[in-house]
């Protein structure tokens, strides 16, 4: 069957360039590199290399990149080990659109009595930076702010708001998982202290991730245990993940801008496709703000998961953010954090590109999409 | 994705019955889009009146919302108004080999839908679903009776299950509180129907067993699975009863006391007095 997968902001093939710089730390350099021998210690200068080509994908200093175990962690790390260390009577600010990889925690440091503040954003996607004045104006606070949006791909202008918070004497964090390799980042200009990437969505496996803490940034580790990592985060590292994500980086650092300009052609195409071929379709997010992979379009009048069965029949992979598939009774929180309206939002789709996508795909994607739509709605009770 | 059986698969890329029935006798509509799923039941009867001569179906909804309807429609087909006013949310799911429980409300939609109708033929009522009685869940619209009745027909225990049969409590949560209330007031109301002529009634063999694992399903696996446990019924012999540990309980090692306090506890209040419960050693 057809494989036609445009599911990449969930998870991402694996290279095979990353695959096979992995395989040799399975069969043969397995030893510890904390070890006292050289069977082991031999392998420390590999985890080295990895942490300077992850660096050097965002234009930090070696020494900033801590290995995590996934975006969840370093999100996770990044908020409690912050407000941790930071002085009493901090408050936490973060959007409504975050991933729950941030909301959680930040909804569990609730809990625990602290005050957390959820900015919100327009129709468009786009935060309300007034808002997040007025918090920050507040007092000292703690700001973790995603870098783009999972599900409809909208970029927040993280340096302004870096800036507003460092203005304002708090830490930021942003979840850059959606960000890293789609866009060129650079430390360097945006004042960010902290940054969270996960590999598996730039092509290394799943199970290893990183955290950018820029140098002077106070943190309390929340996995203490042995050295590892600068005594910032505990384990044994997993070498051969570890060398998985650095390749990883090394990739998607090598000619991101024409690479991803081939990946906005792909979207562009696949979204004037579509709502040139659908009548009643809409694009969720601000389309001149977006990373170049993603396109979250709403079919009115039908809902996401029939749309999604009737896709993966023929063998393309996309994602919904309707209630069936939400996890949940009610639509995902970033399209009714949007205020979508609810013909709208249960049927909004989400396709999300890669470099290893090809034109081809595009077109099978525009040429079958119609039939699907057309089927789910002569059932539909809502369509004359 | 959804572990859906082959048969909601098949109604959901082939649905039967599909549309409006011209000049309809009932027309029932429930949900809406806000809800995330909506159906539209229209049937005509036949000359005599009698029976369900035609009936189509429109639907919002997801896969199996799309499948229960359709399985609604052939299910009805034929049948008096009487017989069709029987038909549950369980047979709608058993007619498809089961629907994921979290999906169960697709099943109670189209129960409603046909009542609706069949109300609208009868009464000459909307056709749409009255929100009768005291609304306990504001944000899909589900009242008091309605939980009430998903419980006592389901016989659910906790406030998931109801969310997972008719939505309420899945929107804010709110209400979380009195749907736990209401769960409580149906277990006490079905205690005193059972102890009242419950026990002593002669049952067959076959009853008999089928009345000890909905026992079981009811009363006890809820309750162990709460600590990630679980238990399987594995034979009945006689009046001794046979079961084996899942989960947490196979490596619990007051299983023995749970065998007696609650296993064997329950089957005797709700089955027969004389239970023995041992556990398959097998």
């Amino acid at each position: 069957m057809k494989n036609v997968y445009l599911d990449n902001n969930a998870t991402s093939p694996v290279a095979p360039e990353v695959i096979d710089a992995m395989l040799p730390f399975f069969r043969d350099l397995w030893g510890n590199p904390s070890s006292m021998h050289y069977f082991g210690g031999q392998v420390r200068k590999y985890i080295e290399a990895a942490r300077l080509q992850v660096a050097n994908l965002i234009g930090a200093d070696p020494t900033e990149i801590v290995f995590t175990s996934c975006g969840t962690e370093s999100d996770n790390m990044a908020i409690r080990g912050a407000v941790e260390s930071a002085p009493r009577g901090t408050r936490i600010i973060t959007s409504r659109v975050e991933h729950l990889a941030v909301l959680s925690p930040c909804r569990r440091l609730r809990e625990q009595g602290y005050e957390v503040v959820e900015i919100g954003v327009d129709s468009a996607g786009a935060l309300n930076t007034d808002e997040l004045r007025k918090a920050l104006a507040a007092g000292p606070s703690v700001v973790s702010i995603m870098w783009a949006n999972n599900e409809t791909g909208v970029v927040f202008p993280v340096e302004k708001l870096a800036k507003m918070t460092k203005d304002a004497g708090g830490i930021f964090h942003t979840d850059a998982v959606q960000a890293v390799g789609k866009l060129r980042i650079d430390v360097r200009d945006v004042p960010v202290d902290m940054l969270s990437l996960s590999g598996h969505k730039l092509h290394a496996p799943k199970g290893i991730a990183a955290l950018y803490v820029r140098k002077g940034t106070r943190l309390t580790p929340i996995l203490p245990g042995g050295h590892q990592e600068n005594g910032r985060r505990a384990g044994t590292e997993n070498v051969p993940y570890i060398v998985g994500l650095g390749k990883a980086c090394e990739l998607a650092a090598w000619n991101i801008k024409a690479e991803m300009e081939r990946v906005a052609a792909m979207r562009d195409k696949l979204e004037h496709g579509l709502l040139t071929s659908c009548p009643d379709t809409m694009i969720n997010g601000d389309p001149a703000r977006r990373l170049p992979n993603t396109t979250n379009i709403s079919f009115q009048y039908i809902e996401g998961e029939a749309i999604l069965y009737h896709l993966s029949d023929i063998g393309i992979a996309a994602s919904s953010g309707s209630a069936c598939t939400s996890g949940s009774l009610e639509p995902s929180h970033v399209i009714r954090a949007m205020g979508v309206p609810f013909t709208a939002a249960h049927g909004s789709i989400r396709f999300s590109l890669s470099r290893y996508n090809t034109m081809e795909e595009i077109d099978y994607v525009i040429e079958h999409m119609p039939a699907i739509v057309k089927r789910l709605r002569a059932l539909s009770p809502f369509v004359r | 994705m959804w572990d859906y059986t082959d048969k909601v698969l098949d109604h959901f890329r082939n649905p039967r019955n599909v549309g409006l029935v011209a000049d309809a006798d009932g027309v029932g509509q429930v949900g809406s889009l806000a809800c995330g799923d909506a159906l539209k039941l229209t049937f005509k009867l036949d000359a005599n009146k009698e029976r369900i001569a035609d009936v189509k179906f429109q639907t919002f909804g997801c896969a199996s919302a799309i499948a229960s309807s359709s399985a609604l429609t052939e299910i009805i087909k034929g049948m008096t108004l009487d017989e069709a006013a029987k038909v549950t949310n369980r047979d709608i799911a058993d007619y498809l080999g089961g629907l994921p429980e979290q999906k169960m409300h697709c099943s109670v939609m189209g129960r409603e839908a046909l009542e609706a109708a069949i109300d609208n033929y009868r009464s000459g009522k909307t056709g749409k679903k009255l929100l009768d009685g005291k609304v306990i869940c504001t944000c899909f619209g589900v009242t008091e009776e309605e939980i009430i009745r998903v419980t006592l027909e389901n016989s659910l225990s906790t406030v998931e299950e109801v969310t997972n049969y008719c939505k309420a409590g899945g929107g804010c949560g709110n209400c979380k509180k009195d749907i736990e209330r209401i769960i409580a007031q149906v277990r006490k109301e079905r205690e005193a129907a059972t102890s009242q002529h419950g026990h002593e009634k002669k049952v067959t063999n076959l009853q008999r067993i089928r009345l000890i694992q909905e026992t079981m399903d009811r009363e006890i696996r809820p309750m162990l699975k709460k600590d990630g446990g679980d238990v399987e019924l594995i034979d009945v012999v006689g009046s001794r009863v046979i079961i084996s540990f899942r989960g947490m309980c196979a490596h619990c090692h007051v299983a023995d006391v749970t065998m007696k306090d609650v296993v064997e506890a329950k089957l005797r209040e709700f089955v027969a007095g004389d239970i023995v419960v041992e556990e398959d050693r097998a």
